[in-house]
């Protein structure tokens, strides 16, 4: 099978072959390095390929019995890390100028899961720092450029992963999601990508931003991909305190069911003003496809998701000045000295964070400070409930609720970077669910005049992946968008 | 879910003096020439997030994590820990098996 026959598979397709022995996995795991070591210098999805690691791996997995290699649901299969999961021994930055060469002594618990599985993980991809962004381009590196036109933003947080997916570079990511990370990116990058409900996969080993929000989930071209990798990876761990002890069922099963009789809510307003027409457009062509499998769709109504931007922008920052308190120079990453310890943890800060992190450590210092603390912060957690109650009272007459996820299709690079808040307001479809914890999935579902993907947004009741997956698979099945990728980047100069 | 809410341009809703305070709290180095960049940034954000001032939330529980959670208890039992070596490896200064760090106590060494 020659290496672009290989690189095109996906998740299960390579597993399948790996397993039977139709593939040895270190001609699969070279076959992706390959592809990256020629490609990616125009993407720049990688801040760190770990070629002899992922063919390391590879060669364990072809060294197995048979029969053990066939019990593998991930052998062989190449998979990128975004750089806020810890992998041992593979530097692990954050994106930040404060992690710089940063080599952790532990596997994150995702990353344990997947090494289990027979995965081959081929390194770890660019972010915005610390995952505070949506567009990669808070990376303290550089950006990543969306492999559909390298003119404009993958998205972000977890812009390296969703373009690394999109470029095959990998069969699958993971990233992680605290107002949207996983699914904005999918969208722009045209690739299956979930977020499972809190609480779903441990969050041992991922850098904390804001606890009470982050949740790491998959991206794959299909939908049927991505539910492979969150069976493999969700589950109880009693190293992460909020991780919950629920059986993980099936989702793969899911794939195919009929879709008859399922009820999609949509939200109007979601399909209004400030939707650029040929999101709009695309969004009412898969209400369509919806109808024709069989589902019903019923208007709901999300009264306080238009207030999700203000009140995420103090939770999430409230959370991350607190969390981003351990990066003082004292027991790992960047120490830039001054004359005294109050000087040393200011400047060794001032040095290595970048603007769009400091930017929210001292929003959310201000937030939590004295005499703040119940204006902006309580106040927020209080609207945080609202938000919950209003997907509580729309799951009474629907199954799911549809939208758009996100306003637009990738914008171009430098569009934002210069109003902080008109970057905040464009994640407004995928911060409700967030602050309500639900499991949600980001879908292609159309392409631009421009020829730029369209992603729209599903969100169950907690815990319903299975819904989520049937729904999601469904549409993609029925209406064919996954199926298409992005022409080859050309090779870089020099 | 109205994605054109009217946003604030600059109101002055943090001041210089508030910002230099908030940075000290945050430790974080703040030069007087990034301060006015600073300022409005947090003012403009500041001022959209007070849009949450119209609701009245006085009866509604605050919302900590989305999912209820039960205290996690595990047996107390002795179990290896990473060890030292690598843990001191990744850190900026080491000295006698520890971490070095500046002097926190006035006085003499």
């Amino acid at each position: 099978m020659s290496a672009a026959a290989i690189t095109g598979l996906g998740v299960v397709a390579l597993a399948e072959k790996v397993q039977r022995g139709e593939l040895r996995a270190v001609e699969v795991a070279q076959a992706f390095l390959d592809r990256i070591a020629h490609l990616d210098g125009g993407v720049g999805a990688f801040l760190h390929v770990d070629g002899e690691g992922a063919l390391a791996q590879a060669a364990g997995v072809d060294r197995l019995a048979p029969d053990a290699r066939a019990a593998l649901p991930l052998a062989g299969v190449p998979i990128a890390i975004k750089d806020n999961l810890c992998t041992r021994g593979v530097p692990t930055t954050c994106a930040s100028k404060i992690l710089a060469g940063w080599v952790p002594p532990y596997d994150a618990h995702a990353v344990e899961r997947l090494r289990a599985a027979g995965a081959t993980l081929v390194g770890k991809t660019n972010m915005d720092e610390f995952a505070m962004g949506s567009s990669n381009e808070n990376s303290a590196f550089w950006p990543v450029r969306n492999p559909w036109d390298r003119t404009r933003a993958p998205g972000g947080s977890s812009g390296g992963s969703a373009a690394a997916t999109a470029a095959a570079f990998a069969a699958a990511a993971l990233g992680s999601d605290t107002g949207g990370s996983v699914r904005q990116p999918g969208a722009f990058c045209g690739v299956a990508a979930i977020k499972p409900t809190y609480g779903r996969i441990s969050r041992y080993g991922l850098i904390a931003f804001a606890s009470s929000l982050d949740q790491i989930g998959p991206f794959a071209r299909t939908t049927r991909d991505a539910a492979r990798v969150l069976g493999v990876i969700a589950g109880h761990d009693p190293r992460d305190a909020t991780s919950v002890a629920r059986e993980v069922p099936d989702y793969e099963a899911e794939c195919g069911r009929p879709l008859a009789g399922m009820r999609i809510g949509v939200v109007r307003e979601a399909l209004g003003e400030g939707v650029e027409p040929a999101v709009r457009a695309a969004l009412e062509a898969a209400l369509e496809v919806y109808r024709g499998l069989g589902c019903t769709i019923v208007d709901v109504a999300l009264p306080h998701a238009q207030h999700a931007v203000a009140t995420y922008y103090l939770i999430a920052p409230a959370e991350c000045s607190s969390n981003l308190a351990r990066f003082d120079g004292m027991r790992f990453g960047l120490r830039t000295p001054g004359a005294d310890l109050a000087e040393t943890y200011g400047r060794t800060r001032a040095e290595g964070f970048g603007p769009e992190v400091k930017r929210r450590i001292m929003l959310g210092t201000y937030a939590l400070s004295a005499g703040y603390y119940d204006a902006f912060y309580v106040k927020a957690q209080k609207v945080r409930t609202l938000i919950a109650r209003d997907y509580d009272a729309a799951f009474a007459t629907c199954d799911a609720v549809l939208t758009p996820t996100s306003p637009t299709v990738a914008f171009a690079l430098g569009e934002k970077t210069s109003d902080p808040l008109a970057m905040y307001l464009a994640d407004i479809f995928t911060l409700p669910p967030s602050l309500a914890g639900l499991p949600a999935a980001n879908v292609t579902c159309g392409f631009s005049p421009e020829g730029l993907p369209i992603g729209l947004q599903l969100v169950t009741r907690a815990f319903d992946e299975p819904g989520l997956v049937r729904l999601a698979d469904g549409y993609e099945r029925a209406s064919g968008f996954a199926g298409r990728r992005p022409a080859d980047p050309e090779k870089a100069k020099g | 879910m109205s994605t054109t809410e009217s946003v604030p341009s600059d109101a002055e809703t943090i001041t210089a003096a508030q910002v230099r305070h908030v940075a000290k709290l945050a430790r974080l180095a703040l030069p007087e020439a990034e301060l006015e960049t600073m300022r409005a940034q947090l003012s403009r954000i500041l001022g959209y997030v007070a849009s949450l001032d119209a609701l009245d939330v006085a009866d509604v529980p605050p919302t900590s994590h989305a999912v209820p959670l039960d205290a996690a208890l595990r047996e107390d039992v002795v179990r290896d820990s990473l060890p030292r070596s690598e843990l001191l490896a990744a850190a900026p200064a080491t000295e006698a098996g520890a971490f070095a760090v500046p002097k926190v106590l006035e006085g003499d060494s």
